[in-house]
């Protein structure tokens, strides 16, 4: 099994680089996204503290994600959030993260190359999404801003709204083929709903 | 005959013709038709053959209820199956063809069962088929098979797709007739957000059909008007094509939608299965007539007087040229003006009830049609077409006062509210005895999830079955649903309907009330399933008095209509039978859905690749270039071997072996679960989750774990390092990542909650790669970067640092009895690594191994394995591994059921090693046998092999296995009787066959 | 199919995004205990018809376990609540009671 010698310097890889589709929605695989799982007492000044550090951004709140000058926070969990922050500055977020919440009791782990991140964007975004997960997606319900974890067809994934209603979709890494495959095949011409 | 009468057919479109074939025939039709109007414009009334006597069946419905007319529609991979030509609507190119016949349609031999259909009555095949026993398998099961199933199954992969979607609304409307629409538009000017699925392509139901007027309007022209204000609606969701199949818990409701069905090939789902949750429901969904029970009464061009008229005032075909109308109530005059005035004559309208009817009957005579009161059908002669009836007296025996010779017949015996959907979810019903119906209890509604009544009937569904009353009730339904949600209704008029003047119906549950039994053997029930009165009657002179039982017996209602025709009559003929009122009889239980889904629907997208989530590592693309072939573990795919151009996969397994243990091999060993636990208390959390001491394990540390159930029974193992005085990652097996993890949460979240620790599930994090072999250090050290001596990195330790520029954690750790190392690095970072790897251990001999290549080293290492040593009913003490049970912790999880006597039972079979005689390979899960039998009359056992290889290293089979007393006996020789007859024999050894004092891996 | 509210994210959603968890309320008993005390916790299980404590988790979702107050005839819900307690909290045993006058459960009423 020849493999090419002086193979270049490495550099990390997302889960499905460069994966895209056009339908009923534009899908993109969303790259490398730097993310950090925290958990300890939301109510307490450290995670708050720890959160604005990462993220410039306030303690969101139930189910809500909130955007700060370097990142984003989104709720995971009573005792959970999800912090977002560019991929290569995973390492100096956390060492922030981890000065902030000092000796109390929490976690903080990068989880970046964990999972797989997908934006769902276009008029069929939110058909898209119905098609593949129990939740009410209509403009009524669902508006920018919120957070839901949620099953997609057989596996666990979370999706946010961004303001402009175009949707972030992270599932764990190892099921990001099956999941881009979900999407695409919602998202295929001739599928349309027609209802939101 | 039946044709296309000249005029008329307000759903057709009579300039566009669609062509069709018909087992063979070519055909055709117009765009608007149904299959079966096409058919029935082509003459062609014989659609099938029943199941039991293949007796020729014809059209008898126009609707979901039709128990006949099912055919094979389409070709190849677009083929299924049983579909209704009555809700098949036409389109250019559409081939269909009967069923249940051989050779022809028109020459059956099967139909000779119908000659000797006095031998076959009810619960035939239970009494004969039993003896003698002998005969089931040879006999009676060979005949049953061949004679059973309905249509045939498709044999090619569906060219079709398939979705689901998931919609929430207020108020779901099921049925999109007049009542439908009315109770939408009620509910939705509350602002209450509704779905109204329709079924069929038209909205209006029966309406437009049955006359009358709605707001001083024609029923065309309000449903026109009204659709058009609920589609400005931006609250209201229309759908027709999509049925409401079934109602369940908690206002889930399940909508088939069939988007491609008339018009196929194009892109898109062919169906689309909504999965709605609705706060209400209300069930618009109509009633259906009743067939009345005389003999002959299945012949083809006897039919429901209101799908008769369906036929001649949507699709301008008339059903036959010489009519007779039977009837028990008012509704068939409709019928019988509605041909007259299409020109169709209609000879003779017989009404069972001695007064006969009122203001319709009037009008049918006023244009010249003979109406006789107090008259039957005795009989119906004629064999694939109806060519007279016998007239009789309702109040007789049958004797026949005079023939007409005609070729239909239309009947009605009354309707039924379509209670179908109400029932799904526990709706009561209610006899109505003036009705002769069953209709929704409405004290007694299905309940939701907040225990309030949650489902509503409304119109012809509720029993109101004039258009005025319909349309009342379905105003009022919705405005309760839009109100029972939290609305605020708005005070509004229903729509006023008119219509004639109807008499009360004489319930007529058998035709002539005394018909003697030659005729009720031939008086029908249920078409598709060949029951008639006789053999309900006999069911219940037989003793059975529940109607569910008498079901089952008889298979009455048991076919693919779910006896939508036949169950009132059937149950009230048992009813009759047992002399009882109908309500105390019940009717069977009502189950979704309402008429049969596909499957393909059901499915949704889960088919080819999407069938199920496929796990893949970051490496999982080179294993796949390199040729692996695959092991599952859980929804991963792992590479069970790499096998080479000219290579089985076995001597791939022993090549990766050996390369291993003489040079150096790579494993993917991502899969591994990584679990984060972090926390004050994280040390006492473990200590408690392993049956090991955890809390003295110091940072930079790795130590071997155990994991019991509260049962004692070993669930998982793996090594655990300590990264800080607060943290440590566990590692787990392959499939259980997720449910150790949720494991450790579940005793957190559940019993320890003021524990301060936190878990994470870091598995996907990292890719990890298991560097094996005496030259694993000097292929690393190619790498470079960090210090992996002996002295810097020794065995059972840990450390950070770079490799060949990667940012990684090495575990020096080993399942294999080798010098290894587990890298870690993010798993973006996972292949670069791989290549480096493969690339820097090209001078060194590495080449990667798969799982079976890892079974075999652990196994010659005498390691055990979670699913091969343990079952579920195995704890540690069985595997020896007391050396990994803390005896000085006073408590973990599994130690109180380890104390239980059975546990501590000294004849637990025990782990030992197990080597041939001949150095074959054991059989794998073969028992040893010991002296005597059982109460069975089986050999007693002592012992059963767990994991059984061919040893590579040591040339020769080896095993594991469970033994009673087994780690006392070393050297005993055991025999296991093998399934290919063989005698196997083996020898108790110890189970560590390699490197007993780890020389090599702690290298 | 069933949906609950699961009271430690506030969503209300269909039983597909939850795992069901057994009984609620169980008492661990660990080493020292008799072997009638063992026995009834690994093993001994109220089956009502009627009033019924349940564990449930939100596993496609928040992740966390939490217990609910259900009726197994009629599948109505009387209420869900946190997972961090030995007793149903006198609010559910109250909802309880007003549409189930009389229940018992175990040792609750």
């Amino acid at each position: 099994m020849p493999e090419p010698m002086n193979a270049p310097i490495s550099a990390p890889i997302s889960a499905l680089p460069g994966a895209r589709f056009d339908g009923l929605a534009h899908i993109e695989e969303a790259g490398l996204q730097g993310m950090i799982t925290l958990r300890g007492d939301l109510a307490s000044k450290p995670v708050k503290a720890a959160v604005t550090a990462a993220t410039g951004a306030k303690l969101p709140a139930l189910r809500q994600g909130t955007q700060g000058k370097s990142g984003m926070a989104l709720w995971m969990s009573p005792d959970e959030l999800l912090l977002l922050c560019p991929y290569g500055e995973v390492g100096a977020v956390l060492d922030k993260v981890n000065a902030a919440l000092g000796d109390a009791p929490a976690l903080a782990v990068n989880v970046s190359d964990a999972r797989a991140l997908f934006s769902v964007s276009g008029l069929g975004a939110r058909e898209v999404l119905g098609k593949l997960c129990p939740v009410d997606l209509s403009p009524e319900a669902f508006t920018p801003g919120m957070i839901r974890r949620t099953r997609m067809a057989q596996i666990a994934a979370a999706f946010w709204m961004e303001p402009d209603q175009s949707f972030r979709v992270i599932c764990f890494r190892s099921v990001a083929a099956y999941a881009f495959d979900l999407l695409k095949d919602a998202a295929r011409p001739g599928a349309s709903v027609g209802v939101y | 005959m039946s044709t296309r009468v000249a005029t008329g057919g307000r759903l057709i479109d009579r300039a566009r013709p669609v062509r069709f074939t018909f087992n063979g025939k070519s055909l055709t039709g117009f765009a608007g038709d149904t299959l079966a109007s096409a058919l029935l414009a082509n003459d062609q009334m014989l659609v099938g053959r029943s199941f039991k006597y293949h007796r020729p069946r014809g059209i008898v419905a126009s609707g979901a209820e039709e128990p006949n007319a099912l055919v094979g529609l389409g070709q190849g991979a677009r083929f299924e199956p049983n579909q209704r030509a009555t809700t098949t609507e036409l389109f250019d190119g559409l081939s269909a063809d009967s069923q249940n016949h051989w050779p022809s349609l028109e020459f059956d031999v099967g139909a000779v069962n119908s000659a000797f259909a006095r031998f076959l009555p009810a619960g035939f095949y239970y009494k004969t088929f039993i003896h003698p026993r002998p005969f089931w398998k040879h006999i009676y099961e060979p005949f049953i098979r061949q004679s059973a199933g309905l249509g045939k199954a498709p044999k090619e992969r569906d060219a079709d797709s398939y979705e689901h979607f998931y919609f929430f609304a207020d108020v779901v409307v099921i049925g999109g007739g007049v009542a439908g629409l009315a109770a939408a538009k009620s509910a939705a000017e509350s602002g209450a957000k509704v779905l109204l699925v329709e079924q069929g392509a038209h909205w209006g139901g029966r309406a437009p059909v049955d006359g009358g007027e709605i707001d001083g309007m024609s029923p065309e022209d309000w449903i026109a008007q009204t659709l058009a204000a609920l589609k400005s609606m931006p609250n209201v969701t229309l759908r027709a094509r999509c049925m409401g199949a079934g109602v369940y818990d908690h206002g889930y409701v399940l909508g088939y939608e069939r988007l491609s069905d008339h018009a196929p090939g194009g892109e898109g789902p062919r169906h689309r299965l909504w999965r709605i949750r609705a706060k209400q429901v209300i069930t618009a969904t109509g009633a259906i007539e009743r067939p009345l029970s005389f003999a002959g009464n299945d012949v083809p061009g006897v039919m429901l007087a209101s799908a008769m008229r369906d036929y001649v005032v949507n699709f301008g075909v008339a059903p036959g040229q010489k009519v007779v109308v039977v009837t028990n109530n008012d509704d068939a005059y409709r019928t019988a003006i509605a041909l007259k005035q299409a020109g169709i004559t209609v000879l003779r309208v017989l009404d069972a009830r001695s007064a006969g009817g009122g203001a319709l009957m009037e009008e049918a005579r006023a244009l010249g049609i003979r109406i006789d009161c107090g008259r039957a059908i005795a009989k119906v002669s004629g064999g694939k077409r109806v060519t007279k009836v016998a007239i009789c007296a309702q109040e007789g025996q049958g004797n026949a006062l005079e023939e007409i010779a005609c070729d239909a017949l239309a009947m009605s015996g009354g309707w039924s509210p379509v209670v179908h959907l109400w029932s799904h979810c526990g709706g009561k019903l209610t006899w109505d005895e003036a009705g002769a119906m069953f209709r929704p209890d409405a004290a007694r509604a299905p309940t939701g999830a907040d225990g309030q009544p949650f489902v509503l009937a409304a119109g012809a569904a509720n029993g109101a079955l004039a258009l005025d009353a319909a349309l009342v009730d379905a105003d009022a339904s919705g405005k309760s649903a839009a109100k029972a949600v939290g609305f605020k209704v708005k005070r509004s008029t229903a729509p006023q309907g008119s219509t004639a003047e109807e008499s009360p119906l004489a319930p007529v549950w058998l035709m002539p009330r005394n018909a003697g039994i030659e005729l009720r053997m031939k008086a029908w029930l249920d078409y598709q399933n060949d029951v008639k009165v006789s053999d309900v009657q006999l069911a219940a002179r037989e003793g059975y008095e529940s109607v569910e039982h008498t079901k089952r017996y008889t298979t009455l209602g048991m076919a693919t209509d779910q006896g939508k025709l036949s169950n009132i009559n059937g149950l009230a003929t048992l009813a009759g039978a047992l002399d009882a009122a109908i309500p105390t009889v019940g009717t069977t239980t009502f189950r979704p859905p309402y008429t049969p889904i596909s499957f393909g629907a059901m499915a949704g997208d889960a088919r080819d690749a999407l069938f199920q989530p496929l796990r893949r590592t970051p490496m999982q693309d080179w294993h796949e270039t390199h040729g692996a072939e695959w092991e599952p573990v859980g929804q991963w795919r792992r590479p069970y071997a790499y096998p080479q151009p000219g290579e089985t996969t076995h001597d791939a397994v022993m090549r990766e072996v050996t390369n291993t243990r003489q040079a150096v091999g790579l494993l993917d060993a991502s899969t591994l679960g990584k679990i984060i636990v972090k926390g004050p208390d994280a040390g006492r959390f473990l200590d408690m989750l392993y049956t090991n001491m955890m809390s003295t394990l110091k940072p930079g540390k790795c130590r071997y774990g155990l994991m019991c159930s509260e049962n004692g029974f070993l669930i998982d193992d793996g090594v655990v390092a300590r990264i800080d005085e607060q943290t440590f990652l566990c590692h787990t097996t392959t499939g259980g990542a997720e449910h150790i993890h949720a494991h450790m949460e579940e005793w957190l979240q559940t019993e320890w909650w003021d524990w301060k620790v936190y878990t994470a599930n870091v598995t996907e994090q990292f890719a990890q790669i298991a560097v094996v072999g005496p030259k694993a250090r000097q292929v690393l050290e190619a790498l470079g970067g960090m210090d992996v001596s002996k002295e810097a990195l020794p065995f059972m330790t840990w450390a950070d640092g770079t490799l060949g520029g990667i940012a990684a954690r090495i575990y020096r750790i080993s399942f294999s009895g080798e010098l290894s190392y587990e890298i870690a690095v993010r798993a973006g970072e996972g292949r670069a690594l791989w290549d480096r790897l493969m690339q820097a251990g090209a001078a060194f001999g590495v080449m990667p191994y798969g799982t079976e290549a890892l079974h075999i080293m652990r196994a010659e290492k005498g390691f055990i394995m979670i699913g091969d040593e343990t079952d579920g009913t195995v704890i540690p003490q069985d595997l020896g591994l007391n050396w990994a049970i803390s005896k000085k912790k006073e408590d973990y999880l599994g130690k109180r059921a380890q104390a239980r006597s059975h546990m501590s039972d000294p004849t637990r079979w025990k782990l030992v090693g197990l080597e041939t005689e001949d150095g074959g390979v054991l059989p794998d899960g073969a028992y040893a046998v010991a002296e005597g039998v059982n109460a069975n009359g089986q050999r007693n056992t002592q012992g059963r092999v767990t994991s059984t290889y061919h040893s590579p290293t040591l040339g020769r089979g080896i095993a594991m296995g469970l033994v009673l007393h087994g780690p006392d006996r070393m050297g005993e020789m055991l025999e296991f009787p093998g399934t290919d007859g063989k005698i196997h024999k083996a020898k108790i050894v110890d189970p560590v066959f390699y490197d007993k004092d780890g020389e090599k891996q702690n290298a | 199919m069933l949906i609950l509210t699961c009271p430690c994210c506030g969503v209300t959603a269909e039983e597909t995004e939850f795992a069901a968890g057994g009984e609620a309320h169980v008492k661990r008993f660990g080493p020292g205990a008799s072997d009638e005390e063992f026995r009834d916790y690994i093993f001994a299980r109220e089956n009502p018809k009627g009033v019924h404590f349940e564990r449930w988790r939100h596993a496609n979702g928040c992740g966390k376990w939490f217990h609910a107050a259900r009726c197994t005839i009629t599948l109505e819900v009387f209420g869900t609540y946190s997972a961090q307690t030995t007793t149903p909290p006198k609010a559910i045993c109250a909802a309880i009671t007003a549409k189930r006058p009389g229940w018992t459960w175990r040792d609750f009423a």
